[in-house]
């Protein structure tokens, strides 16, 4: 493979195309709704009405407004096209579509009408969103190489292994101020150059896509609507840091995730943008897929590098960084989903570009899922610094039926719970810290007044307790006792000793916990305790031991204070 | 190679390779493992190809990898005993999956288990009497927009309600009803 060959593979892909596309949702959420169904109607419809020298009907990935799935799109080039056109080139959005509908829907593109529900365009939803990561993300059809280069992709590879040394890319990468878009925000370019300057004949880099925390979905669907760019941007950072062998490491519970990205490693195989030589260069690489298996502190990288090695995922003290010794023993890069994905635009658009958008300290966009009480759930991608307001009620239609929100919950399990007050806080690492939570990996969950928030951070601790590894004691035992105290909260039987025990109880786990999911499991107890002390307050019982809410008649019954294990 | 297993489970391993000799999934597996060379790191995949063929795994099937990739019996058991995702008990015929991730928790996915539980009268993780249906939780399928989401027999459904699962699950429950 040299430029010409990619460059001849994308021109003969624009040129085959189509005067019509009908893009069809068919990443999970809408596949779930029988996407698959409609896609072959579709596929029948065109024939049916003779059309296929016209019409393309295609198979993209999501489309990012979930909720009202499966969605299909409509798409037309050059003269005399039917379908309306917005400004930014694609025709009408059709939600909820059901396989009896494709027939009035090819019918469209010869003057007929529908009655099949139709998204606005002009919806904040849609205007609000800026795509670097979801770019491709309901245009290309994931399950094509051809259709990736098409939209100039492995065009920054090319561009990196011919015209730019490793010190030139992690330069770029340094400049355009990226942060790990896994959680913890650690900028990229640092940790890249860091494995870079470590000497060692054996280099791995690690593409973490173990998204466990329950209520996110960003990971899986870039894997689902374009795995190639996320090739891409490993090879990228191989040959930064000097690596020859990649892994990506995926979660059992993500198949059409799993079954994309083989086929991805297969063709970008077979078309000599994988294995050895590529563009004819002296750089090597390979990419392996390892299936996690149903394990939540396997996010964690230390944990996760044992789980690759094939062992129990339990995570080992650091240092030493897996930059400096990680898989068996070399210098390993593990990097989010979504931090990959940034790695092309970046090179083909410039640090400069990059740098230009979002906040001081936070540059580029983030992808977050909407989901929980909300009118629309789905997949946003927004420059950092917009505020959450702006998120959950312009973008997201606030709560649904007339409820009012209450608290976005962010980072899962790790993050914390902000109330309604603070939605005018821009979203970025910085401002989420402060606010006791954090980015996490994106997940966004809406509440409203129905939800309990003792209730919400019972649920988050129940889930910490059953996924702590076991391996330190802090983690391991702290969190059981922290769910036996909250358990003891909800059924009323707690006094104010034991919200007393609790609070010092999270501090400690916080504070001595080996690995990141003890040292944030108390995260949801704290930040709800801060927000809606009061929720707590009321489900205390009088203290017989004449504590501070103690009137003395001995009120409380013995039971309350007995030990909780 | 013996040695990698202990001298109470060596009096097993005739046993064990006899009980492979006539079993074709024995083979696909042992293939399998070929394919990745016989490699020590590929224990997790081996495990997964395993349960795909098996359904869950047995102990006997556990010695069997441990004899063939050279691992310690106890290394063995130990991962496929981490996991979640490794069963050691064999599933019912059916499986109700309801995702109990964050998003469908807070829509309701609660009760939609509740009443599945209610109904069939065993709790999540086990499987009725009769081998019919298996109720399991999943920690977050990731579907959350279309929460809350239970995946029947591998099929994710949409926006679940206690009643539309009872309506799915009817039949499988073993008592016709």
């Amino acid at each position: 493979m040299v430029i010409d060959d990619l460059v001849e593979i994308a021109e003969k892909e624009r040129a085959s195309r189509k005067k019509y596309v009908i893009r069809c949702c068919m990443a999970a959420g809408c596949m779930s709704s029988d996407s698959k169904g409609v896609k072959e109607a579709l596929d029948k419809a065109v024939k049916e009405a003779g059309l296929e020298s016209e019409v393309e009907v295609r198979g993209v990935g999501c489309m990012k407004l979930c909720c009202q799935g499966p969605l299909v799109q409509m798409d037309s080039h050059g003269q005399g096209a039917t379908v309306e056109i917005s400004a930014e080139g694609h025709g009408p959005l059709y939600q909820k579509v059901t396989p009896e509908d494709a027939a009035s829907l090819v019918g469209t593109l010869k003057g007929g009408k529908t009655k099949v529900q139709q998204g606005d365009p002009k919806d904040p939803f849609f205007t609000e969103q800026m795509s670097i990561v979801l770019a491709n993300s309901g245009i290309v059809d994931p399950e094509r190489i051809e259709s990736y280069i098409a939209a100039d992709g492995y065009q920054a590879l090319h561009d990196v292994l011919r015209e730019m040394t490793p010190k030139e890319v992690l330069d770029t990468m340094i400049k355009s101020g990226l942060r790990g878009r896994g959680g913890a925000g650690y900028p990229t370019g640092l940790k890249w150059a860091t494995v870079a300057k470590t000497a060692s004949q054996q280099k791995y880099v690690i593409c973490n896509a173990d998204e466990g925390d329950p209520g996110a979905f960003m990971d899986r669907s870039v894997l689902e609507s374009d795995p190639h760019s996320v090739l891409e941007g490993m090879a990228i950072a191989a040959y930064a840091v000097g690596a020859t062998q990649g892994f990506i490491y995926v979660r059992a519970e993500y198949p059409l995730a799993i079954s994309r990205l083989q086929t991805a490693i297969k063709q970008a195989k077979q078309q000599g943008l994988l294995g050895s030589g590529i563009f004819e260069s002296p750089f090597n690489f390979n990419i392996d897929l390892r299936i996690g298996a149903g394990a939540f502190v396997c996010g964690e990288e230390t944990a996760l590098m044992a789980s690759v090695e094939g062992k129990r995922g339990a995570p080992r003290p650091r240092p030493p960084f897996p930059a400096e010794s990680g898989l068996w023993g070399s210098p390993t890069l593990i990097n989010n989903v979504e931090t990959f994905a940034n790695v092309a635009p970046i090179i083909r658009k410039g640090a400069e570009w990059f740098a230009s958008i979002g906040t001081e300290k936070s540059k580029g966009t983030k992808v977050f899922a909407l989901a929980g009480k909300i009118t629309n759930t789905g997949l946003i991608e927004v420059p950092m610094g917009t505020t959450l307001r702006q998120i959950v009620e312009k973008m997201g239609g606030g709560a649904p039926d007339g409820g009012k929100i209450k608290a976005v919950q962010t980072g899962g399990p790790s993050g914390g719970c902000i109330p309604a007050e603070a939605l005018d806080t821009p979203v970025d690492y910085d401002s989420l810290t402060k606010l006791g939570s954090i980015m996490g990996s994106g997940g966004m969950i809406v509440m409203d007044e129905t939800t309990r928030m003792v209730d919400v951070a019972r649920f988050f601790m129940e889930f910490c307790m059953d996924e702590s590894c076991g391996k330190c004691i802090p983690c391991r035992a702290g969190t059981v006792q922290m769910h036996n105290l909250l358990t003891k909260i909800l059924a009323r039987k707690a006094t104010a000793r034991d919200l007393k025990k609790l609070e010092d109880l999270c501090e400690m786990v916080k504070n001595t916990s080996l690995c990141g999911l003890g040292q944030t499991a108390p995260n949801p107890v704290l930040s709800t305790l801060r927000f809606f002390r009061n929720e707590y307050a009321e489900l205390l019982q009088e203290d017989v031991h004449g504590g501070p809410n103690s009137n003395g008649n001995g009120n409380g019954k013995k039971e309350a204070l007995a030990p909780m294990i | 190679m013996i040695a990698t297993l202990s001298n109470k489970k060596k009096n097993r391993l005739p046993g064990i390779l006899e009980h492979a000799s006539g079993d074709k999934r024995f083979k696909i597996l042992e293939a399998h493992i070929k394919k990745h060379q016989f490699k020590q790191d590929a224990l997790i995949e081996v495990l997964h190809k395993a349960q795909e063929l098996f359904g869950y795994l047995e102990d006997d099937l556990l010695l069997f990898i441990a004899y063939r990739l050279k691992l310690p019996a106890s290394r063995v058991y130990g991962v496929a005993t981490f996991y979640h995702f490794f069963t050691l008990k064999p599933k019912g015929k059916h499986t109700c999956v309801v995702c109990m991730g964050t998003a469908c928790y807070v829509k309701g996915a609660d009760k939609v288990l509740a009443a599945v539980e209610e109904k069939t009268r065993i709790k999540a993780g086990e499987t009725t009497p009769d081998g019919e249906l298996s109720l399991l939780t999943a920690r977050c399928i990731g579907a959350c927009g279309i929460a809350p989401a239970v995946v029947y027999d591998g099929t994710v459904t949409p926006r679940q309600t206690p009643d539309l699962a009872l309506e799915h699950v009817k039949g499988w429950t073993g008592r016709g009803n």
